[in-house]
């Protein structure tokens, strides 16, 4: 689909695809896009117009997460603490789209430093399910699933922490990966959990996934867990198919907590793969029970020191009058910070304290480690894994946001694949009532590319990444 | 001063380094506009990683293998949480557990003239914060300002045992371990802020205070002698020594308690997940095989090697420098003779001016000790030619010998003046045969007089006792 467009743009006009799509955003009713660098993007646009460069993404526009550092252009991470800050410089994968011919139309809304799992945390307000406009559209990457759902942007950039990518890449029924921890260069992307976080594409089609990936991967001598890999094609062999691939579906993964609907839509998916030649087999991943703990234990605790830097001293909120250094820089986190960010900040804290490390931190530690072990003993005999990416579909706006835990439940299929650092992949596989249901396919480390050929055999099968929302 | 136990940790700036420790701004920001040696790693901006910088970790493996110390197989950065001004991430990239080296240990000449051994803890790696330029005194400015040009310098902590038992020690201790650092070529101890120290000091079965961020191994000497005689005071009004943190104020050269950076002093530690672990086991052999020789070993060699008094061998080697400008005149004129001039005499006149070793040429004081071999010219005239060239009057020795008049009078001109001296002394010379040695000291001033000192006045006693006696 992104290569449709990009000749379209070619043979037409970059600059009038832009202005459509900023019309689309202004009248939107998604509160997907928070800041647009519209005056820089129609200028390349223009640009593209005159000479078309020869880049992978020559003229593509891209909308990038809050989170994901652009010069020039405000960086907040849809949290108060944050806002006015202009990165001095662009993260890795926004040099490397812009080397490649890419134009960055703008940021998309986040749950507060990619803390939630339904963007209703921001800042800026809830950004809506284009499927379902009182719906959320999943987290903490919504903005970036919305308008790409929603035909405001033709692909996007994500993070995915803890399923950021994925969940509301079901949620809003398009196609989002979450990388193997190292394949793509964290530099330039603000810290929410960093042992455990990668950025990963949003976008309607695999095969533009794939095209996104090959651009945004790569080693990176600036973040020191960029593994140094050689270059690598992820669209070359992309349509080989599923013959004689082994399925592992992992027994943990079903059940209790699943929606009936979801989990009937995913066990479609896995006999269409069947049907196209794969086979499959119930796999355990025996410590799963104890990702969610782990999970959050790791993450809150890195959050908790990741998000100390944000004083006012040098950059974003600085409000009243300064009095000495103590009064002065708590005030300022106090009313910069919202209220789910400050519980993991403090949880975190606590986690990480004298007396306490050893019973939180490291315990969680030790488990993240028994949970990459499941992972590896899995992809001895099978090779992928096959889940539900969520057990439910989207909820409404206001229905859990006062239920944190539940909301932390919502996330066990996605965080044991942070905690073990392998890709996901999650593919529209079908819906409930007209909420869209995510198939989640799993690799071993940088198996980037059976996850994808996997994910290809079966849209190539499939309609529903066809499907699209009727939204003005 | 038996009662007194002091223990060091000292932060050693890496600084002949090119680049900080976790970016590539340059270390060469002395003299810099404040904040322009900074880049969004070292600023902690937003979504920026830091990167090892390979070459100081070599640095502190070296430093470590000097010291004595046991290597560790592996080694991995901390974060080390705390909120202040000076530290852009709220958190500082530190070690914690496995750290580059531990238990070490250097000799150094105690106390009772004895050489001690004084225990190294740990050595570990770390990134300097930034610095606080406080508009006044620290407990009175009203605003204060950051220059993150010194944030991310590579910094290595050495930690000592309580070893120490007076600040004369402490002092002697930081002499020996600026000595191996420079001899490392990993320091340059010149320049500001390369070598800042944390003492605690308690008197013992008291509670020990500790005396933060003194620079200047005289500020520590105070320091110490400070706190001492406070905590000597207290025991005496029977007041307990609180276990606190103070500011060595060194205008009034006295101790202030300031408030601790955080209240409890729980930092949190906790592995640094955006660096990798580094197995520096294998990178050992190679940094041992290129150490350098280091002062002990060098003053041993120069005993041996040229017949030195060992304390012309220890002060010869305590600094590098001083160490190659001997055995480069060594090897042009007699090393004994250089030996004493250069640590007797050229040692000191330095020191009174302040100078280094490089503002004096080897050249001349292989050319000075040369003359004073051959007899050519006088102890007093070699000290003349000494400050002459210190104090930039130009020419080399040969000629401010020559304009100065300091050639040694020839021997017919010095026997002539013995024997008038002589003749025309006849009371010193009675009071010399009855018995006042000290009665001939008169007649060799009168001969120094008549030659205007360019006479050597060992040589004119030997030859007016001679005199006298034939008569």
């Amino acid at each position: 689909m992104l290569r449709n467009l990009m000749k379209q743009l070619r043979d037409g006009s970059a600059e009038e695809y832009l202005s459509r799509l900023y019309e689309r955003i202004e009248k939107s009713r998604l509160n997907g896009f928070t800041t647009l660098a519209k005056e820089s993007a129609l200028e390349e646009a223009r640009r593209f117009d005159k000479i078309p460069g020869q880049g992978l993404l020559s003229g593509l526009p891209i909308a990038i997460k809050e989170c994901i550092s652009t010069k020039g252009v405000e960086t907040n991470c849809s949290s108060n603490i944050l806002r006015g800050y202009i990165p001095p410089y662009d993260a890795h994968v926004i040099e490397r789209l812009k080397a490649e011919g890419a134009i960055i139309m703008g940021k998309t809304n986040m749950d507060e430093f990619a803390m939630g799992t339904s963007t209703e945390t921001s800042c800026f307000g809830p950004t809506r399910n284009p499927w379902d406009i009182d719906t959320v559209p999943g987290g903490s990457s919504g903005g970036s699933a919305a308008v790409v759902a929603g035909g405001e942007a033709p692909c996007s950039l994500g993070s995915d922490t803890g399923g950021s990518v994925r969940c509301p890449a079901s949620f809003c029924g398009i196609v989002g990966l979450k990388p193997t921890y190292g394949l793509v260069s964290r530099y330039g992307l603000v810290a929410y959990a960093n042992s455990l976080e990668q950025i990963g594409p949003l976008t309607h089609t695999v095969e533009d996934n794939a095209l996104l990936l090959q651009v945004i991967s790569g080693h990176d001598k600036r973040d020191s867990t960029s593994a140094p890999r050689p270059a690598q094609s992820y669209l070359e062999g992309l349509d080989d198919g599923v013959v004689g691939m082994r399925i592992g579906i992992p027994r943990e993964y079903f059940g209790e907590g699943v929606a009936p609907a979801v989990e009937k839509a995913v066990w479609q998916g896995i006999h269409t793969l069947e049907s196209l030649g794969a086979s499959w087999q119930e796999v355990s991943l025996p410590h799963t029970r104890y990702a969610l703990a782990a999970y959050y234990m790791v993450a809150m605790s890195e959050a908790s020191s990741n998000l100390a830097r944000f004083d006012g001293l040098r950059y974003g909120l600085r409000e009243g009058e300064d009095k000495d250094w103590h009064t002065t820089f708590s005030a300022i986190r106090a009313k910069g910070f919202g209220p789910e960010v400050k519980r993991r900040i403090m949880l975190g804290t606590y986690a990480l304290s004298a007396g306490y490390y050893g019973r939180y931190y490291l315990k969680a530690l030790k488990v993240r480690t028994l949970i990459k072990e499941d992972f590896l003993r899995a992809f001895k005999e099978v090779d992928i894994l096959a889940s539900p990416t969520m057990p439910i579909p989207a909820f409404k706006i206001g229905e859990r946001i006062n239920d944190p835990l539940s909301l932390y439940l919502a996330d066990v299929f996605t965080v044991p694949i942070n905690l073990a650092g392998v890709p996901a992949i999650s593919v529209p596989c079908g819906f409930d009532g007209r909420l869209p249901v995510g198939l989640q396919i799993i690799g071993p480390h940088f198996g980037e590319a059976a996850v994808l050929k996997a994910a290809q055999a079966f849209e190539s099968a499939t309609p529903f990444h066809e499907a699209k929302p009727e939204v003005v | 001063m038996e009662n007194v136990i002091i223990g060091l940790e000292i932060h050693v700036q890496l600084n002949r380094l090119a680049s900080k420790m976790f970016c590539k701004c340059s270390t060469a920001y002395h003299n810099s506009p404040p904040n322009s040696h900074t880049c969004p790693v070292c600023l902690g901006l937003p979504g920026s990683l830091p990167v090892i910088n390979r070459k100081a970790v070599e640095y502190g493996i070296k430093v470590g293998l000097a010291l004595n110390c046991r290597i560790e197989e592996e080694t991995l950065f901390y974060r080390k949480n705390y909120y202040y001004p000076d530290l852009p991430k709220g958190f500082q990239i530190s070690q914690y557990d496995f750290p580059l080296a531990t238990n070490g240990h250097i000799m150094i000449l105690g106390d009772d003239g004895a050489e001690r051994n004084i225990r190294i803890n740990r050595a570990h790696m770390e990134e300097d914060p930034g610095r606080l330029v406080h508009a006044g005194t620290i407990d009175k400015a009203k605003y204060t300002m950051v220059d993150y040009n010194r944030c991310g310098m590579p910094l290595l902590e050495v930690v000592t045992e309580p070893d120490l038992t007076s600040p004369k020690e402490a002092r002697a201790f930081l002499d020996k371990l600026k000595s191996i650092l420079e001899y490392l070529e990993v320091f340059d101890g010149s320049l500001e802020g390369a070598m800042r120290v944390d003492a605690n000091i308690s008197l013992k079965g008291g509670d020990r205070s500790e005396v933060k961020n003194i620079s200047g191994f005289k500020g520590v000497e105070k320091a110490l002698s400070y706190e001492i005689t406070r905590q000597k005071n207290l025991k005496r009004r029977n007041i307990k020594v609180v276990q606190e943190t103070r500011h060595f104020d060194e205008i009034r050269n006295i101790t202030v308690s300031i408030r601790s950076k955080v209240g409890a002093h729980d930092y949190r530690y906790f592995p640094e997940c955006d660096l990798a672990v580094l197995r520096i086991a294998s990178w050992v052999p190679e940094i041992k095989a290129a150490l350098p020789e280091l002062p002990d070993a060098k003053r041993e060699r120069f005993v041996k090697q040229y017949g030195l008094t060992d304390d012309h061998a220890k002060s010869l080697t305590s600094e590098i420098k001083v160490a190659n400008f001997y055995e480069a005149v060594a090897a042009q004129a007699a090393p004994k003779l250089a030996a004493v001039w250069i640590a007797d005499v050229l040692k000191g006149e330095l020191n009174y001016r302040d100078l280094s070793i490089e503002s004096f040429k080897e050249e001349h004081m292989a050319e000075i000790v040369g003359m004073l071999e051959k007899s050519q010219i006088t102890e007093d005239g070699a000290v003349q030619i000494i400050r002459a060239l210190l104090d930039k009057k130009g020419g080399s020795p040969g000629e401010i010998v020559k304009s100065l008049g300091l050639g040694k009078a020839e021997d017919d001109a010095v026997q002539k003046a013995v024997r008038e001296a002589v003749a025309e002394c006849s009371a010193a010379v009675a009071d010399y045969r009855a018995g006042s040695e000290r009665a001939l000291n008169f007649i060799v001033g009168q001969v120094m007089k008549k030659t205007r000192g360019k006479a050597d006045a060992g040589e004119v006693h030997r030859l007016v006792k001679a005199e006298v006696d034939k008569a």
